[in-house]
C-alpha cells in the first residue's frame, strides 16, 4: 500500500471536523501547491533539468527554504538516476515519498503538548513581534479551559503599547484570570508574581506572555533569558514548554528566529500561525530538518477556537491531497 | 548566519575559474546560478528572480564583464546596478492634499506593525514637517488596538480619534474626517485592522473607507521578513484599493528583506519609508541602494567607495602608491593618510559598510575610539622632520622629548613606532605580491 493511502485511511479515522478545519486552512496552499506540481507534470514528457529547475521553483515558493530545497532536488536527481525514471508521471511517488521523509525527520516526535498530569505546567511562549504570540495564548487558553483544565494568563508583555490590555480582553472573553504589572515592569517580576499566585490558586496550566523581539538583538534576548531563569527557580522543571510562534508568511528568516531562539530559551516546540492566509509556511520543513523542533500547534483562523494541535499526517495530508487522490485513481 | 553573502558565492565561483586566463559564457552562467540562489535565499519572489538573472545574464555575457580583468567584481556591480533601478529613486516624500487634511490610510495584514507604523508616521511628520496629525484608531476587532494607538497617542502627546470598538469603521473614518476638518488637522492617519488579502469581508471595508475619505495616500505596511508570499499579499491589495506606497517594517532584524525587491516588481508600487526600531522615532527614508546591498549581503561598499572617493585627492593617491612600491612611505605619509581616511566619517560607521563586517562577531560592539587617533596624529605631529622620514634615528631621549610634546607616554610612542614597522613590512609583502600585475593598489590603507 501506498504511504498516502495508509495516510488516509489513519485520517478518516480521526474526528471529520478537525481534518475539514485543516483541509480548509490550508485550502489556499494545498490548491497552489499540488497544482502546480500537476500541472509541471501534465506538461513535460521527459524528466529534465528543465523539470528539476521548475520542481524547484515551486518548492521554494512555498518558502520551503533554499538549501532544503536544494538538498532535495539533488537527492531526487540520484534517485532519477538510479531507477532510470523517464517519465515525469512516475515521479509523483517519488517526490511525495522524499518530502515526506524530510518533513518527518528520522524519528517521529510528539507534537502534543508536554502538560503535567499533577501539579502546575508553564507554557512560555517566545517569538518576534506580530507573529500572535497574545492571540494564540487567549486561543490556547480557551481550548485548555473547554479540557477542563484551570488557567492563568501571565502578562509578560510589559512593553508594547496596549499588550496587556489585549490580554485581558482575552481573559475576559475565555474567563481565566491574567496576572499583570504597570507597562513597562520587569517582565521577569511579572513571571514570579504569577507562579506564586497560579501556586496559591492550584492553577494547572499557566501560560506565560512575552513581549515581542527581534532575535538580533541581544539585550532583549537577554531579558528573555532572564524571564526563563525566573520560572525554572521557582518551579524545578519548568517551562515544560517554550513556545516559539512563527508567522506562516515569514520566509527564510524563519530559520534565524528559530536558531536564536532556541539557542537563548530552549525551545521545545513550534506555533505556526495565519496558516489561513495564502502562505505555505514551508519553512517549518528546513526548521524540522535542521533544528528538529516540531510544530505543535497550528493557527487556522481568527476565532477563539482555530487553534489545533497540529497533526502532521493532517498537515502532509492537507498539503498533497490530491496526490493521494491521485494515486487512488491510478 | 545561515546565509553567505552574494560576493562571498561568487568569490567561490572565481576560485575555481582563476587561472583559466579567460571568462567563458559558462563561467558565467555558473556565475549567474549564485545570483539566482542569493536572491531567492533573501525571500526574493522566485518570479521576480527568474526574470532578473535573464536581464542580468544578458548584461554579463557581454563586454563589460567578460572582457573585465575581475569579472567576479563586475558582475556583483552590474547585479547590484539593477536591483538598486528596480527598486526606484528615493521617494520617501509623503503626499500633500491641495485640500486638507491630507488622508492617510494604513492597510496590511496581521502583525505587519501598523499601529506602530501609524505612530511613527505621525511623529515624522510633526517633527520633520511641522504639521499637525489625527490618529484615528479603526481597528475594532483586534483586543485592545484602539487602546494601543490611544497609548501611542500619549506617548506623542498627539490626539486620537476613537469611538470605541462597536462603530463600524467606514463610520469611525468619516466621522474623524469631519473633526480633521472642523479642527484644522493636517493629516488624517487611519489605523485600520490586519486583515487577510483574501478576506473579502473585510477588503470590502477597506473599499467603502476608501470611498468614504478619498485618501490621498494607501500605505501598505509590510514585515520585512516576510518570503514568498509577500507578492500575493501585495498584489492583491494593490489590486483592491490601488496602494500609493509601501512602508516596510522590522528592518532592524537580521532579515534580507528580499520581500520589498518583489513588490516593488510586482505592483510598481515605490516603497517610501522603512521601520528600523521599536522606538517611536525609527521611521526612516527608503534607499534603495542601501537595500539593494542588503539583499545580496553585502555591506555598502559602493558607498564606502564613493566616500572614499570624495575624501581622497586622486594625485595624492597615486604619489602615495608610487612611495609605497618604491618603499619610501614615511611617517608624514601614514599622517596624511590617516587624515584622508577620517576625512571619510566616523570610523565605526565605515566598518558596518563594510561587506561582511556584519558576519564577524562582536564587531557591533567593538567602539573605535577615534581619540585614539588623535593622538596617534599628535605623536606624529611632534617629531622632527628628520624622525619623520627616517624613524630608525628615534632613540630613547627623542621618544621622551616626543611623549612629552605630544602629551602621551613613551609606550604609546614605542607602540606607534612598531605598528608603522609592521605596516611597512606588510607593505612590502604586498609590492612584491602584487609586481608584475597592472592593478596596483589604490588604498593601502584599507
Amino acid at each position: 500500500m501506498s504511504f498516502f493511502k495508509k495516510l488516509k485511511e489513519k485520517i478518516t479515522k480521526q474526528a471529520d471536523t478537525v481534518t475539514e478545519k485543516f483541509k480548509r486552512g490550508l485550502e489556499k496552499t494545498r490548491n497552489s501547491f499540488s497544482e502546480k506540481v500537476n500541472d509541471l507534470i501534465a506538461r513535460y514528457r521527459k524528466v529534465d533539468e528543465e523539470f528539476f529547475e521548475e520542481l524547484e521553483e515551486i518548492l521554494i515558493s512555498a518558502d520551503v527554504g533554499v538549501a532544503t530545497v536544494m538538498e532535495l532536488i539533488d537527492e531526487l536527481k540520484m534517485e532519477v538516476k538510479r531507477r532510470n525514471i523517464q517519465d515525469p508521471q512516475q515521479m509523483y511517488s517519488v517526490i511525495s515519498e522524499k518530502l515526506v521523509d524530510i518533513y518527518r525527520g528520522g524519528d517521529e516526535q510528539p507534537t502534543a503538548l508536554n502538560i503535567q498530569p499533577n501539579g502546575l505546567t508553564v507554557i512560555l511562549f517566545v517569538g518576534v513581534n506580530g507573529v500572535g504570540k497574545t492571540t494564540t495564548i487567549g486561543k490556547l487558553a480557551y481550548k485548555l479551559k473547554n479540557e477542563g483544565k484551570t488557567v492563568m494568563l501571565a502578562a509578560g508583555d510589559t512593553f508594547r503599547a496596549g499588550a496587556i490590555e489585549q490580554l485581558e480582553v482575552w481573559g475576559e472573553r475565555v474567563g481565566v484570570e491574567v496576572i499583570k504589572q504597570s507597562a513597562g515592569s520587569d517582565p521577569a517580576a511579572v513571571m514570579y508574581d504569577a507562579i506564586q499566585a497560579a501556586k496559591a490558586r492550584n492553577i494547572d496550566v499557566l501560560l506565560c506572555d512575552t513581549a515581542g523581539r527581534l532575535q538580533n538583538k541581544v539585550n532583549l534576548m537577554k531579558e528573555l533569558e532572564k524571564v526563563k531563569r525566573v520560572i525554572e527557580r521557582e518551579i524545578p522543571g519548568a517551562p515544560h514548554e517554550v513556545l516559539l510562534v512563527l508567522d506562516a508568511t515569514t520566509g527564510q528568516n524563519a530559520m534565524s528566529q528559530a536558531k536564536t531562539f532556541k539557542e537563548v530559551t530552549n525551545v521545545t516546540g513550534i506555533v505556526l500561525t495565519k496558516l489561513d492566509g495564502t502562505a505555505k509556511g514551508g519553512i517549518v520543513l528546513a526548521i524540522r530538518n535542521e533544528l528538529n523542533i516540531p510544530v505543535k500547534l497550528v493557527g487556522l483562523g481568527e476565532k477563539m477556537d482555530d487553534l489545533e494541535e497540529f497533526n502532521p499526517e493532517q498537515y502532509v495530508y492537507g498539503l498533497f491531497a490530491s496526490f493521494v487522490e491521485r494515486e487512488e485513481s491510478m | 548566519m545561515a546565509f553567505e553573502g552574494l560576493a562571498d558565492r561568487l568569490q567561490h565561483v572565481m576560485n575555481k575559474i582563476r587561472g583559466k586566463g579567460k571568462v567563458t559564457e559558462a563561467d558565467v552562467k555558473e556565475m549567474m546560478r549564485e545570483v539566482r540562489l542569493a536572491l531567492l535565499e533573501a525571500d526574493v519572489n522566485f518570479k521576480v528572480v527568474k526574470d532578473f538573472v535573464k536581464r542580468v545574464s544578458e548584461r554579463a555575457v557581454g563586454q563589460e564583464v567578460m572582457k573585465s580583468l575581475t569579472p567576479g567584481q563586475q558582475v556583483i556591480k552590474v547585479v547590484k546596478e539593477e536591483l538598486t533601478a528596480l527598486m526606484g529613486g528615493e521617494q520617501s516624500k509623503i503626499a500633500v492634499s491641495n485640500r486638507p487634511p491630507t488622508v492617510v490610510m494604513m492597510v496590511g495584514l496581521q502583525g505587519a506593525g501598523k499601529t506602530t507604523t501609524t505612530g511613527k508616521l505621525a511623529n515624522l511628520l510633526r517633527k520633520k514637517y511641522n504639521r499637525k496629525p489625527l490618529l484615528v484608531a479603526a481597528d475594532i476587532y483586534r483586543p485592545a488596538a484602539i487602546k494601543q494607538l490611544e497609548t501611542l497617542g500619549k506617548q506623542l502627546n498627539m490626539p486620537v480619534f476613537s469611538l470605541g470598538d462597536q462603530v463600524s469603521p467606514v463610520e469611525i473614518a468619516k466621522q474623524a474626517l469631519e473633526k480633521a476638518k472642523e479642527e484644522h488637522y493636517d493629516y488624517v492617519l487611519i489605523d485600520t485592522a490586519g486583515r487577510l488579502h483574501i478576506d473579502e469581508a473585510l477588503m470590502d471595508e477597506l473599499k467603502q473607507i476608501k470611498e468614504v475619505t478619498k485618501p490621498d495616500e494607501i500605505f501598505l505596511v509590510v514585515d520585512a521578513m516576510t518570503g514568498q508570499d509577500a507578492v500575493n499579499v501585495a498584489q492583491s491589495f494593490n489590486e483592491q484599493l490601488g496602494l500609493t506606497g509601501v512602508i516596510l517594517t522590522k528592518l532592524d532584524g537580521d532579515t534580507r528583506g528580499g520581500a520589498a525587491l518583489s513588490i516593488k516588481a510586482v505592483t510598481n508600487t515605490p516603497i517610501k519609508f522603512v521601520g528600523m526600531g521599536e522606538k517611536l522615532d525609527a521611521l526612516e527614508p527608503f534607499h534603495p541602494e542601501r537595500m539593494a546591498s542588503r539583499i545580496l549581503g553585502m555591506g555598502d561598499v559602493l558607498t564606502l567607495i564613493e566616500k572614499a572617493q570624495a575624501a581622497v585627492d586622486e594625485e595624492k593617491a597615486k604619489e602615495l602608491e608610487q612611495k609605497m612600491r618604491t618603499m619610501s612611505f614615511t611617517l608624514d605619509d601614514f599622517l596624511e593618510q590617516l587624515g584622508q581616511v577620517r576625512k571619510m566619517g566616523p570610523l565605526d560607521e565605515l566598518l558596518k559598510m563594510l561587506p561582511g563586517a556584519n558576519k564577524i562577531k562582536g564587531l557591533n560592539n567593538i567602539q573605535i575610539d577615534e581619540k585614539q587617533i588623535g593622538r596617534v596624529e599628535a605623536i606624529i605631529r611632534s617629531m622632527t622632520k628628520e624622525e619623520k622620514m627616517n624613524p630608525e634615528i628615534i632613540n630613547a631621549s627623542r621618544k621622551k622629548r616626543i611623549a612629552k610634546g605630544s602629551g602621551t607616554s613613551v609606550q604609546e610612542v614605542n607602540r606607534l613606532l612598531k605598528q608603522f614597522e609592521e605596516m611597512k613590512k606588510m607593505m612590502k609583502m604586498m609590492t612584491t605580491m602584487t609586481k608584475g600585475k597592472k592593478r596596483g593598489f589604490r588604498f593601502p590603507f584599507m
